[in-house]
């Protein structure tokens, strides 16, 4: 494949993740999906980038904004947008809903809501991988709001201690919910400057740019697969929308949410890809593709049916059910 | 007593710490996916000697001491064991549990839920529980009650050596996160040393003394409280049943409503507090389904609802007592 190629792959990717994002947004304002989302618009950079730099049996495990995880990951637009829907051919059977969404024969460990809380099992995967001498690495994709907690204090240090192949990838969105992040940290830098208090190294990087990311997490992740231990990543990026339903994001500033626009990941990708010779035609192939299964997974979700009842009661044990007593 | 007597005694005597240790090393043999993490288990052997031999005999590959980090330690074992693993984590006093509760409330018992049935999470997070050594408040409490609030836990709390084999066991085969309290008084307490291939499948309690005229339910450290009350009951002519639960998930409720049939008068000892104590649900299953088989009240003899006392004279006021389960059984006579 060329790099022309190769590029306009993730480049159509991303296209799906942020059209899927704009389904999303769209079936929630008009009541079809309930509850909550927190939309990655603007940041499938780095899930596309990362996932372009991981094997299939890499493990991924991320947080209640993660739709885009588990679309770079390989679950459908229809899966995610039906389990949004609460339907019964949701990826989580309608069982998550949007913070949890899961594609595990994806690598896809799940996606948490309690902020922080998945650092560490991505610690424990990748201590089972080290142990099962697998060669896999684990990722765990995490927001700035998320270095202030003690789980990533807890994950981070064990993870330089066992030198484990672990990668932690900050999506910096420069906003922890609503409040700038620079406003409740100590520090500029909220994941890399902590990394040098774990002896572990670390990335600044612009993660609006999918080359730029799946280059340094290629990197991490050769370091981690050769026994170096972890690495610290954090990716610059931003949200297109509000921090969760319909937050209209108004505590930042127009100038600001002008300047992020101007850095959308498809608009860098597509720079890049012009550069790189791919004609204007090939790339609106890509869109209206992306366009049409975002399209047809709308219809499908639907026009799905939804969970049968009975399954309220299923899942909480291994065997399938939830009994607890006799 | 000759000096091979005693040898040959030793053998086939088991304390209940040791059981601890002896329950893990039959599964670290038979499994090569258990690992062990925990504070000071390693090299140090546990501080509670309940790691004994296991880092000696299966190395640090098998046996891995990590840092003060509850998160860290809980999180990562549910990392590994939802990738191929069956990880034994230890959290030292079961008061810790509060420094990782949310992976013990809302990320462990979840995620197969949660991710509509596409992992497993087989581990077992093992944990010194219980008061009655004058450790405080902070290093006493009984909480086998917190996790019973929390559906998707199987919860196993033994009363003795062959019984902490058997069940361990069990707990490390589950494909399911079970939650193992070791009871802190009883680390001492003596029992026969279980034959190999010992399993007790979890949810199946123990009618320990067969009675007539009342059935006494327990839990660990009150399964000798509940005993030795019996045995003074014996004295008076009542006969008391005392059933040992073993787990509180699953809840073996087939064996107590079996028990009350004939019995028809039931007295619950637990040492976790009254308010929101594992008997009050036992108590309402009881009233629910039971009532008709009972002749008078059902009675909770569980801990005074204050924190933990530091003193011997105090704490005493606070945990159940042999006094207070057969005060208990005598108030049900006048029914």
């Amino acid at each position: 494949m060329s790099d022309g190629e190769e590029l306009l792959a993730l480049y159509e990717r991303m296209v799906l993740i942020r059209r899927t994002e704009k389904a999303a947004y769209d079936l929630f304002m008009t009541g079809l999906v309930k509850g909550t989302t927190h939309l990655a618009a603007g940041q499938e950079g780095v899930a596309v980038g990362a996932s372009a730099a991981l094997r299939p049996d890499d493990y991924v495990f991320a947080t209640y904004r993660g739709h885009h995880h588990a679309m770079a990951r390989g679950a459908t637009a229809e899966e995610c947008l039906a389990e949004l829907m609460s339907k019964a051919t949701g990826v989580c059977g309608a069982k998550g809903g949007s913070m949890h969404l899961t594609k595990a024969s994806a690598g896809m460990l799940g996606s948490y809501a309690i902020v922080g809380a998945h650092l560490p099992m991505a610690v424990g995967a990748a201590w089972s991988a080290k142990l099962r001498d697998s060669g896999q690495v684990a990722v765990a994709f995490f927001g700035d709001g998320a270095t202030n907690i003690g789980a990533f204090h807890e994950a981070l240090n064990l993870a330089a201690v066992w030198k484990l192949p672990v990668l932690f990838v900050c999506e910096n969105n420069f906003y922890m919910e609503y409040t700038p992040i620079s406003e409740v940290t100590a520090v500029p830098n909220p994941a890399a400057d902590r990394a040098v208090a774990y002896g572990l190294p670390s990335e600044i990087i612009d993660g609006n740019d999918v080359l730029v990311v799946r280059d340094a997490v290629t990197r991490a992740a050769w370091r981690a697969r050769e026994g170096e231990g972890p690495t610290v990543i954090e990716a610059h990026t931003y949200r297109q929308y509000g921090h969760s339903r319909a937050d209209p994001a108004k505590y930042r500033p127009a100038e600001e949410v002008e300047e992020w626009l101007k850095r959308d990941p498809l608009n860098i990708a597509r720079a890049r890809l012009e550069k790189l010779g791919v004609g204007s035609e090939a790339i609106a192939a890509a869109d209206q593709r992306a366009g049409q299964v975002v399209e047809a997974a709308v219809d499908a979700a639907k026009n799905a049916p939804g969970p049968d009842p009975a399954q309220a009661l299923t899942d909480v044990w291994a065997d399938g059910g939830a009994a607890w007593r006799t | 007593m000759t000096a091979d007597a005693g040898t040959k005694a030793e053998t086939n005597v088991i304390t209940y710490r040791e059981a601890v240790a002896e329950g893990i090393a039959r599964e670290m043999r038979r499994d090569p996916t258990v690992v062990c993490l925990g504070e000071d288990i390693g090299a140090a052997e546990g501080v509670f000697k309940t790691t004994v031999g296991l880092h000696k005999e299966f190395g640090s590959q098998r046996v891995w001491d990590t840092p003060i980090s509850e998160q860290a330690i809980v999180g990562a074992a549910m990392g590994a064991a939802m990738t191929g693993l069956r990880p034994v984590a230890e959290i030292m006093f079961s008061d810790f549990l509060a420094c990782c509760w949310d992976y013990i409330a809302n990320e462990i018992p979840k995620v197969r839920y949660m991710t509509g049935g596409q992992v497993t999470v087989p581990l077992v997070v093992r944990t010194a529980n219980g008061g009655g050594l004058g450790f405080g408040a902070q290093h006493s409490q009984a909480v086998e009650n917190w996790a019973l609030t929390v559906p998707g836990l199987k919860i196993v709390a033994p009363s003795n050596p062959a019984d902490v084999v058997g069940l361990m066991a069990a707990a490390i085969r589950s494909p399911d996160p079970v939650v193992f309290f070791e009871h802190k008084g009883l680390l001492a307490s003596k029992g026969e040393r279980p034959p190999a291939d010992h399993v007790i499948e979890l949810g199946r309690a123990a009618v320990t003394r067969p009675g007539d005229d009342v059935t006494i339910v327990a839990l660990a450290s009150t399964v000798p409280t509940a005993l030795a009350a019996a045995d003074e009951l014996a004295r008076d002519g009542v006969s008391a049943e005392v059933i040992d639960l073993r787990c509180l998930v699953p809840l073996d409720m087939t064996t107590v409503l079996g028990s009350l049939r004939r019995t028809s008068r039931l007295v619950i000892v637990e040492e976790n507090p009254y308010q929101g104590g594992w008997g009050g649900t036992v108590a309402s299953i009881v009233a629910d389904e039971g009532f008709e088989l009972l002749d008078g009240p059902i009675k909770r003899v569980a801990a005074a609802c204050v924190p933990l006392p530091f003193a011997d004279a105090l704490e005493e006021q606070v945990i159940p007592t042999v006094a207070g389960v057969t005060a208990a059984v005598r108030a049900l006579a006048a029914y």
